[in-house]
């Protein structure tokens, strides 16, 4: 009985230690974020890992994202007798709720797992420990311009999601089911405004730091706490990351649209 | 000179290090010895500011390391070079840049200077031709000497050396720890190396301090060490039936 209290307490602490733990990173990466100087060119650098390197994905889910919800929209609005809404129907889900989520959950497969791997081995073999005792601070180096790159990326990334799944919309609603081009556009003229782009926008910056924030931590720390050691630590952290980041994306995006709603 | 009182560490339960007293003095090749996973490296990584002792103290002139700030910290460390048992060659950078990158980031001195502290610290470790590979693409043995050019580069008062001649062959561990014993001649620094490598350390070190059990049993000259009638250093020494050569002094 006592070895059951003893487990449950032990898993607890090492809980409450990674919850702390995590929560000081994301103060420490903030506090460098703001703290100059600033690597800018690996900043740059960053943005195009994480940003154009992940326009492929991104065009491929966003348009197809549009046209399924054109296919399914379209079947459900014409039982209410309302096609000339799918436009609108499409755009504001594409802008207030899928582009953000979809984009971020996306960069979080390609980008945020090759993050948590690279610095994952960094930790194991010694280079973030490397970067410390050559009286540097590795959050300048590794940390902050992943942050950064995030936060121009992601919100860039979610509208050309947006844009894309629109004109993938366009195809499925006006080419192959015959709504008008005119009526496609206009509609979506009349039912948006900026405040749906801002929620957009701002999911975006929010599930930017989710993203970088997990993924980072994951491999910054691997091996800390129960996380085991060598290639099997980094593997963990890995999947951790995406899994972690994927749901709190998700939960954020739930909490979010709730607050703006 | 670094003065290291009763440090003690502790993991999961575990006392690793138990009081361990040591005074390295300026200058001075001193080799820390002792079996694997007897914390040989957790000893280092506390005196490199990279682990906290849970009491204890590790001066160096003066300043205790465990009671400093980030920054006073970070003076002390711009007196190191570290050479890493994995060399901890940043492996998305050429030879040319990772030994170059201290002296970018840290110093921020110009191109042309660095180019030539570069090229000198290449030459010093017997490196050529290697400043556009990767790391990914040198021998254990290049990697090796590249990592002590860095360590080398800024001139560092103090070089610690974790096990760094772990997983080469008997050839090119010579060829190391002859580079150490003359990169040290040749500098001046202070030396500490951290190693299980029984006899050749004999024939590096000015001095040999033997961790067992978490604490330093002996420390003296190598043919003290050689010589020692303490069960613990002899097992350790003898282990392998070497024959370890009994005088003293490094050479």
């Amino acid at each position: 009985m006592t070895r059951i209290f003893k487990a449950i307490g032990s898993a607890f602490l090492a809980f409450v230690r990674d919850v702390g733990r995590m929560a000081l990173f994301l103060a420490d990466t903030v506090y460098y974020s703001v703290e100059p100087p600033l690597k800018w060119r690996l900043v740059i650098q960053q943005v195009w890992f994480l940003g154009y390197k992940s326009l492929t994905v991104i065009f491929m889910t966003g348009a197809f994202a549009g046209m399924v919800l054109a296919l399914q929209l379209f079947h459900t609005l014409r039982k209410f007798g309302a096609v000339s809404l799918l436009g609108p129907g499409i755009a504001l889900s594409l802008i207030r709720e899928l582009g953000p989520v979809l984009a971020a959950l996306m960069v979080t497969g390609r980008a945020g797992s090759a993050l948590t791997a690279e610095l994952g081995i960094m930790r194991i073999s010694e280079q973030i420990d490397c970067l410390y005792v050559m009286a540097l601070n590795p959050y300048k180096y590794v940390i902050v311009p992943n942050f950064i790159a995030a936060l121009i990326a992601f919100p860039l990334l979610t509208a050309i999601f947006d844009v894309v799944g629109i004109f993938g919309g366009y195809l499925v609603g006006v080419e192959l089911l015959g709504i008008g081009s005119g009526v496609y556009f206009d509609e979506m003229r009349n039912h948006m405004g900026m405040d749906d782009i801002m929620i957009g926008f701002y999911k975006s910056l929010v599930f930017a730091v989710i993203v970088t924030w997990v993924c980072c931590y994951k491999g910054f720390y691997v091996g800390y706490g129960n996380s085991g050691h060598g290639a099997r630590a980094v593997s963990k952290a890995t999947t951790d990351a995406v899994v972690q980041s994927s749901v709190l994306v998700l939960v954020w995006d739930y909490l979010l649209g709730s607050f703006f709603i | 000179m670094i003065i290291i009182t009763d440090v003690h560490k502790v993991f999961e339960g575990q006392e690793v290090l138990r009081g361990v007293n040591l005074t390295i003095h300026g200058g001075e090749l001193i080799a820390i010895i002792g079996k694997s996973g007897g914390g040989k490296s957790v000893l280092l990584k506390s005196i490199i500011g990279l682990q906290s002792p849970d009491t204890g103290s590790i001066s160096f002139d003066g300043l205790d390391i465990t009671r400093v700030n980030q920054q006073q910290l970070n003076k002390v460390r711009e007196r190191f070079g570290v050479l890493f048992q994995s060399g901890a060659l940043f492996d998305s950078f050429t030879v040319y840049d990772n030994i170059a990158f201290p002296l970018r980031e840290r110093y921020g001195l110009p191109e042309a200077e660095i180019k030539a502290r570069v090229y000198d610290a290449l030459g010093e470790v017997g490196l050529k031709d290697v400043d556009n590979k990767y790391p990914a693409e040198l021998s254990g043995g290049m990697k090796k000497r590249a990592a002590l050019a860095r360590a080398l580069v800024t001139r560092p008062e103090i070089v610690f050396f974790d096990e760094p001649t772990t997983g080469l062959d008997p050839v090119l561990k010579n060829s190391i720890h002859k580079l150490i014993k003359q990169c040290h001649q040749n500098i001046g620094f202070t030396g500490i190396i951290i190693s299980h490598e029984i006899p050749d350390i004999f024939y590096v070190a000015d001095r040999v301090a033997m961790l067992h059990d978490g604490v330093i049993v002996q420390d003296g000259t190598p043919s003290e060490i050689i010589n020692s009638q303490l069960p613990s250093v002899r097992a350790f020494v003898h282990a392998g039936n070497y024959e370890v050569a009994p005088s003293g002094g490094g050479e």
